[in-house]
């Protein structure tokens, strides 16, 4: 007999962590974006994706709201915004 | 989202700075990989049954053993002939490498096995509560260290873990920073591809611990390098190889945005100790750049 | 094939036999010589096999636990101090269902420190979650680690399995052993075959976080499988008897059990001794009997209360001690019986041998004759009073 034992692989993708936002939000402008892909190099989540300038943006269903990818951003081209209803 | 071997979904603090290594870690590396890793932050948020962050095989056993537990990996690895194509990383925090986990990890380096031995150094033990270990620096206040009429926080050095690998006569040490993705993940590419046993310690700036902003992590990390109170070097073979060269800043910009250090900001005298230790660091390495057209 | 052997020798043979791909141990006394024959068998290319010289006996325990979860088979070996050092490991082996196999030399604990024979370390991790099988002699010992590969690597069972050995005694004893060829071996014991591993090809987590929504059940799963544990044994040993031609229950084995009115209940090396003693006293017409139990660990309740419901008197031996309770063995035993209707009248506790003090026949006639009726509970025997003193001024 076998209980709780093994995890499968990325199997946290099930754990939508988005709810955790109190705050704000990353909000990618996509004006002046230059894909240095800086953003998604920090972000603890890897939930921000992007293939070529101006095409960046996050998946909010995992994003924390911690900041770090609008505080790394060369061109400021992300901004942190309130969370709606916060 | 973007490709990554560490999935998101995983419970770690917003901002956390082991959480964006590990995944860079494990990015550099590639899907043929082996994670073994000690109790910590890291395996307590990314593998909290039924659900898993890691999409490669991931191990993980007790609190000290990652190194000997990796050392049983790689044996049976080589025992089945696939030794050339498959990487073993262990991992664990500062205290699990450098305190409890250090016999488990100087014996892995002895024995001179094909592993990659990687140490995220938040500087405390942090899953259980920010208390102090053998890699929290001079005069940090901890839950075990803490600052008081009769303590100036935690009285001790870092042991220096990069030289105490060395010694051990190991290819390749490394220092990374979580502040420095791209070097991190560099690094880690380059120890991969030496056979023998690596150790790679990474500075990784933890929110809740150090008390700061959780989007400051990368400017935290930064600014420990920059001070030069953590230096990213690298020795191969025995011999310091490599160093960042940075143009010192006082080291008062980096304690000022910590509020584990906010108990130094009205004593001059002890941060002119921390400002020692950063000199220290900043001869003893070479890590000052050129001034340019002088 | 049938050689004189010590002990160790007989017993690094049949690992060599069993093919584990990684051996990973430290040295402690008296399981050296196993270590070290292992270390030689390897070093004259006799075995393909990764042997890692590592720095502790948590580490020996934790490179095995690596080993076997990479789906290769493994095998260490320890006693006393060290049995206690990889404790956390044993623990974690067993939940982590993982089957490494392990000898332990059993040797009292410290302090005081002592390196001669008893059940100390052994019957201290009987909780662990092992499997833990006591050999009355060397040929036993030998053919218990065979059938530990087969029972721990099965399928529906996946747990670490302990095979003791009575340090210096059988470790260091002389006995002449009958050695099974590669060939019998390779029909007993199929190659292992993880059902779950590190393996690139096929990526799990192993080891999670278990929080309390899920813990019990892995734990309820650990206790079942033990349960399982118990009726798979004698159908192996079955199979062994066919391939070897030699029978174990696996479980216990009665001796003169029939009629005899006095039954000793005991394990380990110390049941030659007392079979020597039956044979005795049975000459004399006096109704003796001993129950060895086999397996400690899953504790065979339902064969102990076959073997001894119609025993009159009974005595454990314990070679351990539960200190400040009842001695160990002796406790479970008489769970075995409480509220049934059919038992012994009584069921005393001796305590023997402890830190390698000789049993010798005049010891078990001792407690033959003290089996008198009166309940008896954790007497000491062969005790040297004046050794003792109530205070240190």
């Amino acid at each position: 007999m076998f209980g709780p034992l093994i995890c499968k692989p990325g199997s946290s993708k099930n754990n939508k962590t988005g709810p955790w936002r109190t705050e704000s939000r990353p909000k990618f402008l996509k004006t002046n974006c230059i894909a240095c892909n800086m953003c998604v190099v920090v972000c603890p989540e890897a939930c921000i994706s992007g293939q070529g300038k101006n095409t960046y943006d996050v998946d909010l269903n995992y994003c924390k709201g911690c900041g770090n990818c609008a505080a790394i951003c060369p061109k400021k081209d992300i901004e942190m915004v309130k969370e709606e209803g916060a | 989202m973007s490709k990554t071997l560490f999935a998101p979904g995983h419970t770690a603090c917003a901002g956390c700075g082991q959480s964006m290594a590990a995944r860079l870690v494990l990015d550099a590396a590639g899907p043929n990989t082996i994670i073994v890793n000690n109790t910590g932050c890291l395996e307590v948020f990314s593998t909290k049954y039924p659900e898993s962050s890691w999409e490669v095989p991931f191990i993980h056993s007790l609190f000290e053993n990652a190194a000997a537990v990796a050392s049983g990996v790689e044996s049976a690895i080589k025992y089945l002939g696939k030794a050339d194509n498959i990487n073993i990383i262990a991992q664990g925090g500062d205290g699990s490498s450098a305190d409890i986990g250090l016999q488990a990890l100087s014996g892995m380096l002895e024995r001179g096995h094909n592993i990659l031995y990687v140490c995220y150094d938040n500087e405390a033990y942090m899953n259980t509560g920010v208390q102090r270990s053998g890699l929290t620096p001079f005069d940090t206040n901890t839950t075990t260290s803490p600052a008081g009429i009769a303590s100036i926080g935690n009285l001790r050095p870092k042991k220096p873990m990069p030289e105490i690998a060395n010694a051990h006569g190991i290819p390749y040490v490394a220092v990374a920073s979580s502040g420095f993705g791209q070097d991190l993940q560099r690094k880690v590419k380059k120890a991969l591809s030496i056979k023998g046993p690596k150790y790679i310690q990474v500075h990784a700036p933890c929110p809740l611990g150090w008390r700061h902003e959780t989007n400051l992590t990368i400017q935290v990390a930064k600014l420990a390098v920059e001070t030069g109170l953590y230096p990213l070097i690298e020795y191969e073979n025995g011999a310091l190889s490599v160093r960042r060269q940075i143009t010192p800043k006082p080291v008062e910009e980096y304690l000022k945005t910590q509020g584990r250090f906010k108990h130094l900001l009205n004593k001059p005298e002890e941060i002119k100790k921390i400002q020692d230790i950063a000199d220290n660091n900043i001869k003893k390495y070479g890590l000052r750049a050129e001034a340019q057209g002088v | 094939m049938k050689e004189l052997l010590e002990g160790s020798m007989a017993v690094a043979e049949i690992v060599k036999l069993c093919k584990p791909g990684v051996i990973s141990a430290y040295p402690i006394t008296p399981q050296t010589h196993i270590v070290e024959e292992l270390a030689q068998i390897v070093a004259d290319g006799h075995l393909n096999a990764q042997f890692v010289n590592v720095e502790s006996e948590h580490s020996a325990a934790s490179v095995v636990l690596g080993a076997v979860a990479t789906g290769v088979r493994a095998y260490t070996a320890t006693s006393s101090q060290g049995l206690f050092y990889m404790a956390e490991v044993l623990y974690n082996i067993a939940g982590m269902r993982l089957p490494v196999i392990m000898t332990t030399a059993a040797r009292a604990i410290s302090a005081p420190i002592n390196i001669w024979n008893d059940h100390q370390d052994v019957v201290s991790l009987r909780d662990a979650g092992w499997i833990q099988l006591h050999a009355e002699d060397i040929q036993e010992a030998v053919d218990l680690h065979l059938i530990a590969y087969r029972l721990g690597e099965d399928k529906s069972i996946m747990l670490p399995v302990m095979v003791c050995m009575d340090g210096f005694i059988l470790t260091h004893g002389m006995e002449t052993v009958d050695m099974p060829t590669q060939e019998q071996v390779d029909k007993f014991l199929p190659p292992y075959k993880a059902p779950y591993k590190l393996d690139v090809e096929n990526p799990l987590t192993l080891g999670p976080l278990v929080d309390p929504e899920y813990y019990m059940e892995a734990r309820y799963a650990l206790n079942e499988t033990h349960k399982e544990a118990l009726a798979l044994i004698p159908k192996l040993t079955a199979e062994f008897a066919k391939v070897f031609g030699r029978t174990y229950n696996g479980l216990v084995e009665g001796y003169q059990l029939k009629d005899a009115e006095k039954v000793i209940v005991a394990m380990g090396s110390v049941c030659g001794t007392i079979k020597e003693v039956i044979d005795e006293l049975r000459a004399k017409g006096k109704k003796v009997g001993l129950l060895k139990i086999t397996s400690l660990r899953p504790f065979p309740v339902n064969a102990i209360y076959d073997a001894l419901k119609s025993s009159p008197k009974v005595a454990v031996i314990d070679r351990a001690l539960s200190l400040g309770s009842f001695a160990p063995l002796s406790a479970e035993v008489k769970a075995v019986f409480f509220g049934k209707t059919k038992k012994p009248q009584n069921i005393s506790s001796f305590v023997v041998g402890m830190g390698g003090r000789d049993i010798t026949k005049d010891s078990i006639k001792e407690i033959f004759r003290l089996m008198n009726g009166k309940d008896k509970q954790t007497e000491f025997i062969d005790l040297k009073p004046e050794l003792l003193k109530e205070n240190y001024e």
